[in-house]
């Protein structure tokens, strides 16, 4: 690989996955990829390893909820930073709100553990394989994940704030 | 990236049993010397840590939910309460955010003044920080003596926004208003005599032979471990890895200035202590220069749609009236996009990870909050160590509770 930027990284992705990369879009100058959530740790691991690429830094771990996706509720974004390179990517991975289950990345970064855990705390994302998979942030006795477009901010039994001017 | 160390700072730990006998000891969540909520756990030998468990989330304040409920402009003042240190460089970084993701484009003034302003905030959140490394290790009276200069930051931020801790500074597309005279004169006298009173400060601390047999060795992280664990900023530069976002990414004309990364070798406390100290001197030249060099212009981008309009104008002209109603009532139109900005935080990387449907908040808005996520590596790090040497490690990595618990 002469360069590494976001033609030749998918291009790469694509020779050596093929049908594993199965969306990709550009935004603001960053490659967004989506690959299936049963081989995240295979892809992100390949990333890691390559010699031009090496993704050796992991920024960031979230999910983000897409209720009206059907089958394809919960999304989990990493954000991946190659600092040899200076090239930064994203990875996604689609999963069912009924069987939100991913394989940990702490194998490959360490610094996944928290950022998984708070993944689970907020979306109830089950990461498979983590060596500690409990709340962080919110208290252990709490029996849903806030962040999940299910739970309004406010009380929806309120009926002197309209939707339509305050909000979705 | 070539100045990886190499050597292994499992060395410094000792293996020697004190006591033979295990207890429980709870720090924190209120222990004032843990400066902020943290607990804890942790099992200990004598006055050895055999191993701690972090408990964290007491101030949480669910910020990201908080965020999918508001418009964009009243974003700003959740991000003051992220690392209150330094609110500034956080306002800045939602600003740009927001920025790149509706393809604004600010005059070059702008990002000068917000050079300005970032690194001021970096001087202030560094020396709260190192200033407490001192009281920790029992020497108060140079907190007392850069206490004072924070003072006078704080009075510059009064200047320019009003506000001193929460400061909300800034708008999207610029500021709210040019830096008066006041401000720039006394950022002038700051620029002046800081270096002189940092001078007086680093006398006291730097080569102290009583303080620097107490830190160093007190804390320490490799290269490798600290990558592994998701370091970034002086925690990261101090274990010798010169990975910084202004240099890395240049957002705000960082591009401009001419400026050093300073790196440390054992990443101990001694090593975050002294990049530290070395930023502040290289964050005054950064000031210096962005000073000299301020562009003619405008102090805010032309974009009435996210730029409120002067008072005056709302009274007497049409237009300004809607574009008023609009962005005070979040109905500014939002382009559908996602976007991953980062800037260089006083404690690391604190990026923005904004997803937008159009609608008038974020569909979903995630901090990458540095501290939360080098905080993990905390019980790998005083395992082994003296309880006092904890305390020292926590502050010198410099975890904001408020950043932590978002």
């Amino acid at each position: 690989m002469t360069e590494v930027n976001n033609e030749n990284v998918l291009q790469a992705l694509k020779e050596a996955f093929g049908e594993a990369v199965m969306q990709s879009d550009t935004q603001h100058g960053m490659l967004s990829v989506e690959i299936p959530a049963d081989r995240n740790t295979e892809i992100i691991g390949w990333l890691k390893g390559h010699k031009d690429i090496s993704m050796g830094f992991l920024t960031d771990v979230c999910a983000v909820h897409y209720p009206e996706q059907k089958g394809r509720e919960l999304a989990v974004v990493y954000h991946l930073h190659s600092w040899t390179k200076n090239y930064r990517m994203r990875v996604k991975c689609f999963l069912p709100s009924e069987k939100p289950e991913i394989s940990t990345m702490t194998g490959l970064y360490s610094g996944a553990n928290w950022m998984e855990r708070e993944t689970f705390d907020f979306y109830g994302v089950q990461f498979s394989g983590h060596p500690d998979l409990r709340r962080i942030l919110n208290m252990d006795e709490m029996d849903y994940h806030p962040l999940l477009k299910q739970y309004a901010l406010e009380d929806e039994t309120r009926d002197d704030k309209e939707d339509s001017f305050f909000g979705r | 990236m070539s100045q990886l160390n190499t050597h292994n700072p499992d060395k410094f730990v000792s293996t020697e049993t004190i006591d033979g006998e295990i207890a429980t000891l709870n720090l924190g969540p209120t222990h004032p010397a843990t400066h902020g909520v943290f607990q804890n756990v942790m099992k200990v030998d004598g006055e050895r840590i055999i191993s701690s468990e972090p408990t964290i989330g007491y101030i949480h304040r669910a910020f990201e939910k908080l965020a999918e409920r508001r418009p964009y402009n009243q974003i700003t003042p959740i991000t003051d309460r992220l690392n209150y240190c330094s609110s500034p460089i956080n306002n800045m970084g939602w600003h740009m955010t927001v920025e790149k993701l509706a393809g604004i484009e600010v005059p070059k003034k702008v990002d000068y003044m917000r050079v300005i302003i970032m690194e001021l905030a970096r001087i202030a959140d560094h020396l709260v920080c190192n200033s407490v490394i001192g009281v920790d290790t029992g020497a108060l009276t140079g907190f007392t003596y850069v206490f004072q200069e924070r003072e006078k930051i704080y009075e510059m931020y009064e200047e320019v926004c009003g506000a001193r801790l929460t400061t909300n500074i800034g708008r999207i597309g610029g500021f709210e208003r040019e830096f008066s005279p006041v401000f720039m004169s006394k950022l002038k006298k700051f620029l002046k005599e800081f270096p002189a009173k940092f001078q007086e400060f680093d006398n006291l601390l730097t080569r102290n032979r009583i303080f620097m047999d107490r830190v160093i060795k007190a804390g320490p992280i490799s290269a490798e471990k600290a990558m592994s664990y998701g370091f970034t900023g002086p925690n990261l530069r101090a274990a010798g890895v010169d990975y910084d976002v202004r240099v890395m990414n240049p957002y705000s004309s960082y591009g401009d200035f001419d400026f050093i990364i300073p790196v440390g070798q054992d990443g101990d406390t001694y090593d975050r202590f002294i990049v530290r100290q070395e930023e502040i001197r290289q964050s005054l030249g950064i000031i210096q220069q962005a000073l000299d060099g301020m562009p003619e212009g405008s102090h805010h981008a032309d974009v009435p749609a996210f730029y409120l309009p002067p008072k005056e104008e709302v009274y007497r002209s049409m237009e300004a009236l809607i574009y008023h109603f609009k962005i005070v009532m979040g109905e500014t139109p939002i382009p559908v996009g996602e976007v991953y900005h980062a800037v260089e935080g006083a404690n690391g990387e604190l990026g923005y990870y904004l997803i937008s449907d159009g609608g008038r908040t974020p569909y979903r808005l995630h901090f990458r909050r540095p501290c939360f996520i080098y905080y993990q590596a905390y019980p790998e790090m005083v395992k082994g160590a003296m309880l006092s040497d904890a305390i020292l490690t926590m502050s010198s990595m410099n975890v904001i509770a408020g950043e932590l618990d978002a």
